[in-house]
């Protein structure tokens, strides 16, 4: 707007009169390199409209079209930004200092969108269950409102309502997790935080079967979520009382000391070293909560177990890819000054993780809860590779989040197939003898659980291996012995699945192997693919995550 | 140029995984399928090898570096091929035969149900075989060893209904074990005395290396040798390995596995030529099995298990000529290559015998075949006459410049090797005339399939035939064409190969060649040859031409009764290495089970037990999940203040 247009318009809320400088500028949005969000929050409005106006049977179709094209779009926005050098030489702060742009972001926006991908096949997934009614369902209550049980909800199943929203809910979440790594002020993290949480909380709660269980996954970890979220956003305050800016590089300088004017009204806190730590404590917690790190991770075998499965293979990879790059970035850019107090700290966290993790696993019975234990050991171990400190750190945690998120989706992915009267068939009793009736099921599944093993030829050993080497450079040899101690326990567990598999006899009863749509089938594909790929021939991928290895600042 | 050698072997595994992961719906065209893979693997062999002419002799080598694989310090496991003119020569050899074979087998295994996995494991052979002699460093040429050694367990044990079957693939693979602990001890020991196992860094090092570790290292590469070419004292599989289909035997029991021993010795001149020690027991080996396969091949009466004696006798002349350093690597390889057009042309007529005769293999229960199988009778003769060193023909040219090496030793050594070499030439005529007439001359003695111990085989058409007289006849097309390519390979190659001495000289930059020569002459030497040779050929013919041959074995000499034991190999192994291990496994089994058993089922009940109670802080409860995130949220906050000391 002309300066000449505002002078005309005058009104109870502007006053021409003002001079220039003291207006508020237009904030400069370098809209190009926030392509990516844009375009995945933009679908996502988007989505929310045709669930307004799209007839109710052609919702399915616009909806997953819709999620994918933008899925698809968004990253070859993250590609283009990286081949245009923004990973590299043209990495810098966009947005007014909110967001950055470079390596280490593009890279697990990539790694999300390409995960999120493949995970909402899973989401798109109607042939598992025999049709109701006529009707095909997937993995999604008829109507999340109905109660469970009640005649609303047996009158939404008759009706073949499907709960469509999931669609752009998956797509909010997304933007938020593009952010989340890529956020360089802490209001900044905060939000994007919230932005794919609320998401995620509803996800839970959406599951067509073992409704109860879903609702009560969700209630749980929004309680939780909602409990570390104070946290965090606790912490934040504290450290703008410390720093006198929520901004990630002004934070910096003052911990280095490099910045010495100190704002007037927080005269009396700023450079306090005691607010720093306990603000930083409690934005690490926020953030370990978040990837499921002991002694916060307690909600996660509850909800992965409880909610829709699909939900569960795009949280635990997506996610965890999300929050490790947002506490790469806060640990690198904002507090390497502070290396030699946080670093003790996070020792005993990554330990204590990948040792429960590993330990509690071996008496799961159920096979949802035993990968999300799972999932808590392996966050252990990529906290072993963000302790390292060293640019091979960064490079090893990218390269692991990478590899782990595609086994991980790809694992869910084979649960939801194994099938019996009641749905998913999760107990570990129910899987003795698949590999007798679904050879091809139960090789597949085994490849993931070598993979998760850590076993060579498999992406699990390049990651592991990759992770290790740098906390062994990085000077935690201890941690790297433990590590590999509850990769041993760890392994127990994987290959006793393996061994119930393919060398115990089926039950008469067992469960049925159900056959998936092409959907399902390209993210069980795209999973092992990576999977093989990354454990054959991981030179390439390693060299890309080096090379994404830098934080701007 | 050199973007093309991964192709080599990309196109057989392309088959393998196409065809053993393809499912039923391949039945029909996997066998086109896999032969057509095959033989686009030998094009581009093909293509190579003219561009190779193309280049003069020191710059024929190519490289390709597909990429590193975990690349640590100085650890770097590189999957990379090198391709000069010693892995040429394998890659026509193994792609040439290799694709003729799978002609063959398209006949062959025509009633087989499970022809699509027989071809796959073919191809996976062929992937295999091809990255072994393509690699350029020995971690990946273990890979191959490994895949070949794979590939002929399955196929060994194609038949697995047979318990036999089953028995013999167990056997070679164990056996097999054995010798593969040597390649890796010595790949080991590589690694910590040069910090590589590149072929060019390795060899180059060899020089100036102690001679105590170059000896440590060629003992243990003798071992692997051993085991993959079945020489003494890892021979005992070979012989039971025909029990595999024909076509199996033929491509890799005769032509191609079996000689990666050669292979191996041969590219790893440079460490042998500098450890004296290692060598000697190289030429010891060869010369040993040279004649123990000799022998075993006179006694038999299973038709493919003379030829395997005799492969083993030949493997041992090729391995005596590699043992022989710089005067013999040209003549190992050359006969070698001989060997493997005319010892994989007489498995195929065995196995066209075999097709036609209700898949009897008793040659006593042959006899006078060739008026009805004339193209088997002409080329299995052909095959015949260059095994034996026939003047003119493939073996004479490459056999009869191992003898001349081995005299060229020079030395008490020299006339030992030389002497055994002649000799093994006459027993070598005498066992394959022995088969010869046995088969295709005399009276016919068949007999009508006994119906209890039902024909061995998986062919659903051979059970119509049990209980009635086999009808010979001349196999197919399929089968025929590929026995007559190989018999002109018989026929011509050797003597190609020494005009001007091109063989000699297309390897000489990878192998080096010195010119041997014999104390009594070159031409004495070969003159003895042909002398015993026609000795070995007349005392066959006298005892099995002139007489009838009957059809149930005589009981024989002492000699005879352990030769057709396989010269109680393995009587000796289990005696010594059975019941000794059987002993050496129960008082383990006993340490296992009191020691190590207590201190493992120890840890992972404590380990379980301690899961078991961690479980129950799980409670499900959304407060006590609070309760927790809130204490650790304290003892984060504490342990932080506490790290600052503040």
């Amino acid at each position: 707007m002309s300066a000449s247009a505002a002078v005309a318009v005058h009104s109870l809320w502007t006053t021409a009169a003002e001079p220039a400088a003291d207006r508020i500028g237009a904030p400069a949005i370098e809209y190009a390199q926030l392509a990516p969000t844009l375009i995945v929050v933009g679908a996502a409005v988007v989505g929310v409209l045709l669930e307004a106006f799209v007839p109710r049977r052609a919702r399915y179709h616009a909806q997953v079209f819709l999620t994918v094209v933008a899925l698809a779009a968004a990253f070859a926005a993250v590609v283009a930004l990286a081949a245009g050098g923004h990973a590299t030489t043209k990495a810098g702060i966009v947005a007014m200092g909110a967001i950055a742009v470079d390596g280490p972001a593009l890279f697990l926006q990539g790694t999300i969108l390409l995960t999120s991908m493949v995970a909402v096949f899973t989401f798109a997934e109607r042939r598992l269950d025999p049709a109701h009614h006529g009707h095909r369902v997937d993995s999604f209550a008829a109507e999340a409102a109905a109660v469970p049980g009640s005649d609303q909800e047996k009158a939404a199943v008759k009706a073949g309502f499907t709960t469509t929203e999931v669609f752009p809910l998956v797509l909010f979440a997304v933007g938020g997790m593009l952010v989340f790594p890529a956020a360089n002020d802490l209001l900044t993290l905060f939000i994007a935080l919230e932005v794919f949480s609320l998401p995620l909380y509803l996800l839970c709660a959406v599951a067509r079967r073992k409704r109860l269980m879903s609702q009560e996954a969700a209630v749980k970890y929004f309680l939780l979520g909602a409990f570390s979220s104070a946290f965090l956003l606790f912490g934040v305050a504290l450290m703008y009382g410390f720093a006198g800016s929520v901004s990630y590089a002004r934070i910096a300088d003052v911990v280095d000391g490099s910045v010495a004017d100190i704002t007037p009204a927080l005269a009396g806190t700023m450079g306090n070293d005691v607010l720093l730590l306990i603000g930083f404590a409690m934005v690490l917690m926020g953030l370990l909560f978040k990837v499921g790190a002991v002694p916060f991770h307690m909600w996660t075998p509850d909800v992965y177990q409880g909610a829709p499965t699909p939900v569960t293979g795009f949280m635990a990879a997506a996610t965890k890819v999300a929050a490790f790059g947002a506490m790469l970035r806060l640990l690198y850019v904002v507090l390497p000054g502070l290396r030699w107090d946080w670093r003790p700290v996070m020792w005993g966290v990554a330990i204590v993780t990948m040792l429960a993790g590993a330990i509690v696993a071996i008496t799961q019975t159920d096979i949802k809860r035993l990968l999300a234990y799972s999932s808590i050991a392996h966050a252990g171990f990529i906290l072993a590779g963000v302790i390292a400190a060293t640019p091979d750190g960064v490079s090893s945690v990218l390269f692991y989040l990478g590899a782990y998120s595609f086994v991980t989706v790809g694992a869910f992915a084979v649960v939801t197939l194994v099938r019996d009267a009641g749905g998913e068939a999760t107990h570990l009793s129910q899987w003795a003898g698949l590999g007798r009736r679904s050879p091809l099921v139960a090789a597949v599944f085994a490849v993931f659980l070598l993979a998760f093993a850590g076993i060579p030829l498999t992406s699990g050993f390049s990651g592991k291996f990759a992770v290790f080497k740098a906390a062994a450079e990085g000077g935690a040899g201890t941690l790297v012995v433990i590590g590999v101690l509850s990769s041993a326990i760890a392994a127990f567990f994987y290959i006793r699945v393996i061994v119930l598999m393919f060398f115990s006899e089926p039950k008469p009863e067992g469960p049925t192997v159900a056959v998936p749509s092409p959907l399902t089938m390209t993210t069980i594909a795209v999973g092992v693919a990576v999977t093989l790929a990354l454990g054959v021939a991981p030179q390439y991928f390693l060299d890309l995550a080096g090379q994404a290895g830098v934080f701007v600042r | 140029m050199e973007n093309l050698i991964a192709l080599l072997v990309a196109a057989p595994l392309l088959g393998a995984a196409v065809l053993l992961c393809g499912g039923r719906r391949l039945d029909r065209a996997g066998h086109r399928l896999g032969t057509l893979l095959a033989a686009a693997s030998f094009v581009i062999g093909a293509v190579l090898f003219f561009d190779m002419l193309g280049r003069g002799a020191e710059e024929r080598a190519l490289h390709q570096h597909l990429f590193s694989w975990v690349p640590v310090e100085s650890f770097r496991a590189d999957i990379a091929f090198q391709l000069d003119q010693l892995s040429m020569t394998f890659v026509l050899l193994i792609t040439g035969v290799g694709t003729l074979i799978h002609v063959y087998s398209i006949g062959y295994m025509e009633h087989d149900e499970r022809r699509r996995r027989f071809f796959g494991y073919l191809n996976l052979f062929l992937a295999a075989m091809l990255l072994l002699v393509l690699a350029d460093n020995y971690l990946l040429l273990y890979f191959g060893w490994e895949g070949v050694g794979l590939a002929s367990y399955l196929l060994i044990g194609f038949w697995q209904h047979k318990p036999s079957a089953a028995t013999a693939a167990k056997k070679a693979f164990l056996v097999n074990r054995v010798g593969d602990m040597g390649l890796s001890i010595a790949i080991m020991l590589m690694f910590t005395t040069f910090g590589t196992f590149a072929f060019g860094p390795v060899l180059a090092a060899a020089g100036e290396t102690g001679e105590g570790m170059l000896t440590a290292i060629g003992l243990m590469l003798l071992l692997a040798a051993c085991g993959k070419s079945a020489q003494v004292p890892l021979q005992s599989w070979l012989g039971d390995a025909m029990e595999g289909p024909t076509p199996v035997s033929a491509l890799i029991h005769a032509a191609t596995m079996v000689t990666a021993g050669v292979y191996l010795i041969t590219r790893s001149g440079a460490i042998f030529n500098a450890a004296p020690d290692a060598q000697l027991a190289v030429v010891v080996v060869g010369a040993v099995t040279l004649l123990f396969g000799a022998i075993v091949g006179c006694a038999k009466d299973d038709i493919k298990k003379a030829l395997a004696g005799s492969t083993m006798s030949q493997i041992g002349y090729m391995i005596l000529a590699a043992g022989l350093g710089p005067i013999g690597y040209a003549f190992a390889i050359m006969h070698l290559v001989t060997h493997g057009f005319f010892k994989a042309g007489l498995f195929l007529g065995a196995g066209s015998v075999m097709h036609g005769m209700n898949d009897e293999v008793d040659m006593r229960k042959y006899g006078g075949l060739r008026k009805y199988m004339p193209v088997t009778f002409v080329t299995f003769g052909l095959g015949y006459l260059a095994i034996i060193g026939f003047p003119g023909l493939s073996g004479f040219w490459s056999k009869d410049k191992i003898i001349e090496a081995a005299f060229a030793k020079g030395g008490t050594e020299g006339w030992i090797l030389g002497a055994v070499t002649l000799l093994g030439a006459g027993i070598t005529a005498y066992y394959m005339t022995r088969v010869m007439i046995m088969t295709f001359f005399g009276e016919k003695r068949w007999q009508p399939a006994p119906d209890a111990d039902a024909v061995p085989s998986a062919e659903p058409a051979a059970e119509d035939h049990a209980g009635r007289m086999p009808h010979p006849h001349e196999s197919p097309k399929s089968m025929t064409v590929p026995m007559i390519l190989l018999a002109f390979g018989s026929v011509f190659a050797g003597g190609l190969f020494s005009l001007n001495s091109a063989f000699v000289h297309w390897l000489e930059p990878v192998t080096a060649f010195e010119h041997g020569h014999p104390p009594i002459g070159a031409a004495a030497v070969t003159a003895s040859t042909v002398v015993v040779l026609l000795i070995g050929v007349g005392i066959a013919y006298a005892q099995y031409g002139r007489k009838p041959v009957p059809v149930v074995a005589p009981r024989g000499s002492l000699l005879t009764r352990a030769a057709r034991r396989d010269l109680l190999q393995d009587d000796f192994n289990h005696v010594v290495l059975v019941r000794g291990g059987e002993h050496l496994t129960r008082s383990l089994v006993y340490m296992d089970h009191t020691l190590v058993d207590g201190v493992v089922n120890g840890t992972a009940a404590s380990v379980g037990g301690l899961s078991g109670r961690l479980r129950k802080l799980q409670n499900g409860f959304a407060r006590s999940y609070a309760v927790s995130m809130f204490g650790g949220t304290a003892v984060l906050i504490a342990a932080t203040l506490l790290m600052r000391g503040v």
